[in-house]
């Protein structure tokens, strides 16, 4: 079993979808049961990660490698680092919590909504193993489907618009990806990406490959300016959708810069890491001011979603500009692990904002903030949830977004004091639009009569909230096993990019 | 003079021939309720004859007739898929002709005898050989067409699919004429190696236009792409198929004969004029698709666009190229005959389910048939895992191989355009609500739904392992 762990990690959630779909609609229970058994097989198979992958010697671990197609020398090759590993936790998890959040809300068709987060789960999974650059294009495109068939189906009134561009945008994105891993599989006739970190390219030829990881990846994170259909393809799909989306799926783009745009176009990631680092701060700044005035709950989580993640992509190539310029490499470590913990820290916290905004959007059926105003009086557990997730959005020390943003900050501050100033507003501004949520949705007098009549949330919500709780203290206030399990391999990362290819 | 040894190697085509002219003799002693049985028996003999080509060969190239026909693996990987694709088109087309009386033995022989003309085509070793195979294909085509007699949209169609094809056969005459005058040969292969010496390259690349909008009209590339829109609309919807599958593939096979393995030598000059085609063919047909509200006329012009990327790997005009472009034509057929095949499904007495608005809400009333639908257009619209996906990655991986790299992302770009009308029917099908009274049949014919769901689910199947075809199409080309 354990040859194949990574194999079975992806194949068992896709293949469980057959059953949940087999179940049909006449038997909604046992496809819920099905499914739910099926994503908590899925996390328990998961957590044969931890003992099994070596977190002191770093490095591609578990690899499992078939000839997949002779003719183009494809490899279905799969293998893990820390930082995979990390993520592919954060997947299951939150996979379990997804249906659980699902189970009495999703009354349409519940069993092809479960069989599409099955499938969906499998192939996120499958991106996190990929050493192949086209089986990891594979999985990174195919994931497309399941999600466009989620927003489309269970989602809000404008639902079509939101996932049409959702698709568009990211197969727009990875398609010029596509083009320049053929150019690079012409160059060096195999897609495998140890290979390709060591193929030597010109400036030229990294500056355009790197603009075409870029595009790919800056969609899906997202980043300013690309980050447009972010708040439409959340503010219409379904509270799992939204979780999926937020917890993991942006996180795919941040692991793209790390596999591909790092070690393949070393070089031109530190030329142009100027350009990412003003995007991160734009999102990160200007993103915030745009979340201040938001109205609707969701697209407010959407927008601080997209700030959160400039932390992500800051951190990244902060580490270029100590590593290569300043030689700093401490700081430049402690700017990747910032990142990689604001990664999982934001799947877990985003992931319950918008679990939290699905508890109420099942009770009241909106989103706008004005219709809602002292529901901590009628609602007082999910009250204590509600601040909790808000406090963690803001960065408050001991949960677990503050760990990432800290890091990534003291990290800015050896590269140039004015980056971390600028880093630092979100400090400012995150504070301002989550407890401006926070005051304008729990505290005060109940106006509005519906909200009085709103009950508290019942075991199944405490159970998803309670989960997701647990895991942003534990990060928190005990981020040592994270922070170890992604070490080695962020320390492998940095002496990578230190490497001139010309 | 001929030997038995001539005939051995055209097994295949002598024998579908014979049974054509049985099928065609039985159906006239057969009852109107017999009729079923040749519906079978056609079946039976495309499949013997499938069996036929694949083992009763030899490997490697051998010619007949004094060179006439070619038999090497390029023609026996085409021919055994536009055998497989005829059968399926039989399938899916049954139930269809049943329900509008236009169940009648003809549309079996003429079917029959245009699937001649494909193998007759894709073996041509001679501009006569090609001639006539094309004018077996297409003469039947031009019946096929117009064989639901009272339907004024299929007589148009066919009135124009013959005055076009005409011409463009007439100026496909006129471009080999040309060609023989410079070499004095009609063999391909004699042509291969006397086009060097040849006192008059001017008359051969004159030549050559004319033969390439031959080829340009029976693939359907833009400009000459007129006919295609009309004639998959008006035609009845199992001779669309037929016309969008085992039609391409033979389109494909004359390309490939007549501009390599006769005008290899002028690959300079066709390469270019080749990727002109691509270029208007992918953005005529990926933006003109996007306005259509009829299913059939969107995937006339996602034929169109199709096209495009096959030529994408033809430009490349190596084995490598070739091996990419073949793919991609059996992708598309497999695809497209998956597709038209759901449309059939579909379909009942009275209703053609031809309307994108008729798949309105197809998740809620047949999920299975949506979820196949589902399949054949994200394989269109080359969204990995499908099939589709992995035969445009290797067209433009021949097209970046060739120094082409602005090819590649012009057909890069217009997939993404193109990605958007097959969306739409995605989306009509699984987020629009049913209108009332719609008419699509929820249970069809229940061969066909079994033909049709293993069709659509090959599809995701050759998406996860495509490597044995991919090495079967680069060895015809190599050997």
């Amino acid at each position: 079993m354990f040859n194949h762990l990574l194999s079975l990690l992806i194949w068992l959630p896709i293949v469980g979808a057959v059953p949940v779909l087999l179940a049909g609609s006449s038997r909604p229970n046992t496809a819920r049961w099905i499914s739910l058994l099926m994503a908590i097989l899925t996390f328990a198979v998961s957590l044969f990660l931890i003992p099994q992958y070596n977190a002191t010697t770093g490095g591609m671990q578990l690899a499992e490698s078939h000839l997949w197609i002779d003719a183009l020398n494809v490899h279905y090759s799969l293998a893990v680092d820390g930082i995979s590993v990390a993520l592919i936790l954060l997947t299951t998890f939150v996979g379990i919590l997804v249906i659980i959040g699902a189970w009495e809300v999703i009354q349409d068709k519940p069993h092809q909504y479960m069989a599409a987060m099955l499938v969906l789960e499998g192939l996120m999974i499958g991106v996190f193993c990929a050493t192949d650059a086209l089986l990891f294009y594979v999985f990174f495109e195919a994931m497309l489907i399941p999600m466009f068939i989620l927003i489309g189906i269970w989602g809000g009134p404008r639902r079509v618009y939101a996932t049409l561009k959702f698709f568009i945008y990211t197969f727009l994105g990875s398609i010029f990806m596509l083009i320049g891993l053929i150019y690079l599989y012409l160059k060096a006739g195999t897609f495998d990406l140890h290979t390709l970190a060591m193929l030597p390219l010109t400036m030229t030829e990294q500056s355009w490959l790197f603009f075409a990881f870029l595009i790919a990846f800056a969609v899906k994170v997202p980043m300013v300016p690309v980050h447009t259909w972010l708040p439409d393809a959340h503010v219409e799909a379904p509270t799992g959708g939204s979780v999926v989306l937020a917890a993991v799926m942006l996180k795919i783009g941040g692991y793209g810069f790390l596999r591909f745009s790092l070690p393949i176009v070393p070089d031109a990631s530190a030329h142009f890491a100027w350009l990412i680092i003003l995007l991160s701060l734009i999102a990160v700044v200007y993103i915030g001011y745009v979340a201040l005035v938001q109205e609707d709950m969701k697209k407010l989580v959407a927008y601080s979603s997209v700030a959160h993640m400039g932390f992500v992509t800051l951190g990244i190539f902060i580490a270029f500009m100590l590593a290569r310029e300043l030689g700093n490499t401490d700081a430049a470590r402690l700017g990747m692990q910032g990142a990689m913990v604001q990664m999982i820290s934001h799947g877990f916290v985003s992931g319950a904002m918008f679990s939290c905004i699905g508890v109420l959007y099942d009770r009241l059926h909106t989103r706008q903030i004005k219709d809602y105003g002292g529901v901590v009086n009628v609602m007082p557990w999910f009250g204590v949830f509600y601040v909790f997730f808000a406090m963690a959005n803001c960065g408050l020390p001991g949960t677990s977004g503050f760990v990432g943003e800290f890091m990534v900050i003291l990290a800015s501050f050896s590269a140039n004091p004015w980056i971390a100033l600028f880093a630092a507003f979100t400090l400012i501004i995150g504070a301002a639009y989550t407890l401006w949520l926070v005051k304008r949705v729990l505290w005060g007098e109940v106006t509005n009569p519906h909200v009085a009549e709103m009950k508290d949330i019942n075991a199944r919500e405490t159970l998803v909230l309670g989960g997701f709780a647990a895991m942003v203290l534990i990060v928190g206030i005990w981020p040592e096993p994270l922070i170890h399990l992604m070490d080695s391999s962020v320390t492998q990362l940095v002496q990578v990019l230190a490497i001139h290819k010309v | 003079m001929p030997t038995f040894n001539d005939i051995l190697i055209m097994v295949p085509e002598f024998f579908l021939v014979a049974a054509a002219c049985v099928l065609l003799l039985a159906d006239a002693f057969m009852k109107p309720s017999e009729r079923v049985y040749l519906h079978w028996m056609s079946i039976a003999v495309l499949a013997v004859t499938i069996y036929l080509v694949v083992f009763k060969q030899t490997g490697g190239t051998v010619t007949a007739f004094n060179g006439m026909f070619i038999r090497d693996g390029v023609a026996s990987i085409l021919k055994v898929f536009a055998l497989l694709t005829t059968i399926l088109v039989f399938i899916y087309a049954r139930p269809y002709l049943q329900d509008r009386k236009l169940f009648v033995g003809e549309f079996y022989t003429l079917t029959i005898f245009a699937v001649i003309g494909v193998m007759l085509l894709v073996s041509a070793g001679n501009l006569i050989m090609i001639y006539l195979g094309l004018e077996l294909l297409t003469l039947s085509s031009y019946a096929l067409v117009a064989l639901n007699r009272d339907s004024s949209l299929s007589s148009e169609a066919a009135i124009k699919y013959f005055v076009l094809g005409a011409l463009s056969s007439g100026m496909l005459l006129y471009g080999m004429s040309m060609v023989y005058g410079a070499t004095g040969t009609l063999s391909l292969a004699q042509l291969h190696t006397a086009i060097p010496s040849s006192t008059m390259p001017h008359l051969l690349v004159f030549g050559l236009i004319f033969m390439i909008i031959g080829i340009a009209f029976k693939l359907g590339a833009a400009p000459f792409h007129m006919w295609i829109p009309d004639v998959y609309q008006g035609a009845p919807t199992p001779v669309t198929t037929f016309i969008g599958s085992a039609s391409k593939l033979a389109a494909f096979g004359m390309a490939y004969r007549l501009l390599e393995t006769g005008m290899g030598d002028l690959a300079q000059h066709w390469q270019l004029m080749l990727a002109a085609l691509a270029v208007l063919s992918l953005a005529i047909g990926n933006l003109v698709a996007i306005v259509q509200t009829n299913i059939k006329r969107l995937l006339a012009y996602s034929t169109i666009s199709h096209m495009g990327y096959l030529l994408l790997g033809l430009v490349n005009a190596t084995p490598e190229g070739y091996s990419a472009a073949m793919f991609y034509a059996i992708s598309y057929a497999l695809m497209s005959t998956a597709a038209f095949g759901v449309i059939l499904a579909l379909s009942r007495a009275g209703f053609e389910s031809e309307e994108i608005d008729d798949f309105k809400g197809l998740n809620q009333r047949s999920p299975w048939m949506a979820f196949l639908m589902m399949l054949a257009l994200f394989s269109l619209a080359g969204v990995p895992p499908m099939f589709g996906f992995f035969a445009k990655l290797l067209v433009l991986q021949a097209a970046i191989h060739a120094g082409m790299m602005w090819l590649a992302i012009v057909g890069a770009v217009f997939a993404i355009i193109g990605l958007y009308y097959y969306l739409r029917v995605v989306k009509v099908m699984y987020f629009d609500k049913p209108v009332e009274g719609a008419q699509v049949r929820l249970q069809p014919d229940f061969t066909l739904r079994v033909a049709l769901s293993l069709n659509a689910l090959v599809l995701l199947a050759l998406g996860l392992w495509w490597g044995p075809l991919l090495g079967w199409c680069k060895q015809a080309f190599v050997g």
